[in-house]
């Protein structure tokens, strides 16, 4: 039996949208007067879906709207969603920098946040001191750091630096600092957001191992936002996916993941065919990317097995354009795969584009793994810099369609990037 | 996971330790909470002390400066110039314990008015008791009052040996409570002020120049005396700060005049703006990350 540790209830937060100014007392006054004849705020009545990209008609807006979920003890739950889905919002609330408009939190045991690490690092103060400030901010009591002290230390790694003060830290031994403070709070729950941003590789690794550990070895909860999909779904066991203030999915992290690649693919922002408008500024342009299946007609779903293949138009517009190339680059859930020069295999390219327009198609290698795969195009000159960029040109998503081998590398429940095939050669 | 079994059906049902809800009942001022981490206020005024002299080379130093050369402008200015008499305490003991009284109040108010617009950084981020942070300026501020007070034993001292009388006995008792009731006002003033601010700033620009206007409401460069028969002294005896000037005068040199009912009054009103500043506070620290 597990124990819900967060209870969500009916919660709303509403912001006004625009400045805090002149307006906004007038409307204080009118609230001021509802509330003594005992009516509603009128303010509340009003407010939109919080759609970033389209104008509204009213100044305030529902950042969240009528949240309701549980959490239980020991779970990782993974909040998914654009910018600007609530996601923080959510976060601010849970953790107390702000109060909801209506609705509540009930919570059980100790919350410790990470919104941002190093909260209230004073840059003039040494890393020792700073360890303390940080770790009372946190909610630690000083015993409680003392006794913890060197594990902090030794985690993050800086205690050559531990008595200098931290403005003559790189970002880099800030953040592992920080982090180490905020990874040693023993909380029976905690909320990051983005943190793993900062830090080399190894250091994420082990922000990431400490996370883990948190949950599954402690039994603690641990709710985390990152717009990473591979980390969330190696941390993470239930997921919770926002639209506009409102849960648009919750269930396991897996199903939440796919209704949030779903949604990426057919919404308004996400597109098979990518144009750009010629310009008189431009000598060297991108005019076209699309993605295409074998036949030739643009696709946004494909199969495990399906050829994808990519359309990218061009034009040179000056006689001396000498040693440029198209290139792709594929990102699959938001982690680079490769970058495909076209003049890896054609190195002629580079100096025999004359005027005018050309046309490339490229096949992508296949078979390729269940995800939501991003195009960026890019018209560069190798080893000196872009000349031309079509950021976030084309998506397409690539789905688990038609059979499903349990044992086979490409299948998704096996984990990893990319599907690779291999040969076991018995040598003994 | 079998461990996970065991702690979790101890728990009890329902029995939550925080529920966050949109409106607080008025008097929830969670001052349990606030003691609960007195740890980093402690930390807040050692990061203060620290912070500020950092690369100075005079270091703590410079509080006494201030008071000295405000010491000396008084005296030109309010002995020299404009003849205003002293109570029969020496100008310079006299300026000086005004001064050193007065920059306590005065810096505790200051800092404390700015606490929601100047800490909104990392108040956006994490939760603590927001009070945690006026309260520690006024507890930095007291170290300052500490350094700029043993200057002025000195200079006592000094004219002790040239004969002038201390008044040094059990009365002595009486300067903390009168540097808590200047706490206690300033706090109660600045919070009040600072709590105001988060959505409209037009008083920040209105504390900086009252604080030195109020201080000549206050007698800090003459004494009460001075005004005996005049018609506005009265007003300056409404002013909950007269009694305690007053009275630290008294306790000082032996020269000042209060009553227990002035000083009951300013008991009073300094409770009350208290009062009234922690529940402005306590409903504005909930929601002010919207508006500043």
């Amino acid at each position: 039996m597990s124990n819900t540790v967060i209870k969500v209830e009916n919660l709303s937060k509403q912001y006004r949208l625009g400045n805090v100014g002149t307006g906004s007392f007038a409307h204080d006054i009118n609230r001021t007067w509802y509330r003594l004849l005992g009516k509603e705020d009128p303010y509340l009545k009003i407010g939109e879906e919080n759609d970033r990209s389209v104008k509204g008609s009213s100044d305030y807006i529902w950042a969240l709207k009528n949240i309701n979920f549980e959490v239980k003890q020991g779970e990782v739950l993974g909040i998914i969603g654009r910018n600007g889905a609530g996601k923080s919002t959510l976060l601010k609330l849970l953790s107390r920098t702000t109060s909801p408009t209506s609705g509540s939190i009930k919570i059980k045991g100790r919350v410790a946040s990470l919104l941002e690490v190093g909260t209230g690092f004073h840059p003039e103060l040494t890393g020792r001191e700073n360890i303390f400030l940080n770790g009372a901010i946190l909610g630690m009591s000083k015993r409680e750091i003392k006794s913890k002290f060197d594990e902090i230390v030794d985690f993050s790694g800086v205690e050559r630096y531990i008595d200098t003060p931290v403005k003559r830290y790189s970002s880099g031994m800030h953040v592992r600092l920080a982090f180490g403070v905020a990874a040693h709070l023993d909380p029976e729950i905690l909320i990051v957001d983005e943190v793993l941003a900062v830090g080399d590789a190894e250091f994420q690794k082990k922000a990431l191992g400490k996370m883990q550990d948190v949950s599954t070895q402690g039994g603690r909860t641990v709710l985390f936002v990152s717009h990473n999909i591979v980390s969330i779904k190696k941390l993470c066991n239930k997921g919770m996916y926002l639209v506009n203030g409102l849960v648009h999915h919750a269930g396991e992290i897996e199903d939440t993941i796919d209704a949030y690649q779903q949604s990426i693919v057919f919404s308004k922002s996400h597109k098979s065919a990518y144009y750009a408008e010629e310009s008189n500024e431009k000598d060297i342009q991108i005019l076209a990317i699309k993605i295409l299946d074998e036949a030739g007609n643009e696709k946004g779903i494909f199969d495990v097995f399906d050829p994808v293949l990519v359309e990218f138009e061009m034009i040179i517009k000056k006689e001396d354009a000498s040693f440029i190339t198209p290139i792709l680059l594929v990102e699959k859930d938001g982690v680079e795969l490769f970058w495909s020069f076209a003049s890896d295999l054609e190195p002629g390219i580079l100096d025999s584009l004359p005027m005018g327009r050309h046309k490339f198609k490229v096949q992508l290698p296949s078979p390729l793994k269940k995800g939501v795969y991003n195009i960026h195009g890019n018209i560069g000159k190798p080893g000196v810099g872009n000349i031309d960029v079509a950021y976030d040109a084309v998506q397409f998503k690539v789905d688990e369609l038609s059979f499903n081998p349990a044992n086979a590398s490409f299948a998704a429940g096996r984990g990893g990037v990319i599907p690779a095939i291999l040969n076991w050669e018995k040598i003994g | 996971m079998i461990q996970n079994t065991e702690d979790t059906s101890i728990a009890a049902k329902e029995e939550w330790d925080m529920v966050i809800q949109p409106k607080a009942h008025l008097l929830d001022l969670n001052l349990k909470e606030v003691w609960r981490y007195r740890d980093l206020l402690l930390l807040f005024v050692k990061r203060d002390f620290i912070a500020q002299y950092k690369q100075t080379i005079l270091g703590p130093l410079w509080h006494i400066i201030q008071p000295i050369f405000t010491t000396i402008m008084f005296l030109l200015i309010f002995g020299k110039i404009a003849n205003i008499p002293t109570d029969a305490v020496p100008p310079v003991l006299f300026y000086m314990s005004g001064i050193t009284i007065w920059n306590y109040f005065a810096s505790c108010l200051n800092s404390t008015s700015n606490t929601f617009v100047a800490n909104a950084g990392i108040f956006g981020k994490v939760y603590f008791p927001r009070l945690v942070i006026p309260l520690s300026n006024v507890l930095s501020n007291m170290v300052k009052f500490g350094i700029q007070f043993l200057l002025l034993l000195a200079m006592m001292a000094f004219y002790s040996f040239r004969g002038y009388p201390i008044h040094f006995g059990i009365t002595w008792l009486w300067i903390p409570v009168l540097i808590l009731m200047m706490a206690g006002l300033g706090l109660g003033l600045g919070i009040i002020i600072s709590s105001l601010t988060t959505k409209y700033r037009d008083l920040t620009v209105l504390v900086g120049f009252a604080v030195q206007l109020l201080m000549y409401a206050t007698p800090i460069v003459y004494p009460l005396s001075f005004l005996k028969g005049k018609s506005y002294a009265r007003w300056i005896q409404w002013n909950p700060l007269t009694p305690i000037v007053e009275s630290w005068r008294y306790v000082l040199f032996g020269q000042g005049s209060f009553t227990a009912g002035t000083l009951l009054y300013s008991t009073g009103v300094i409770a009350a703006i208290l009062f009234l500043g922690l529940l402005i506070f306590s409903k504005v620290e909930r929601t002010f990350m919207d508006t500043v």
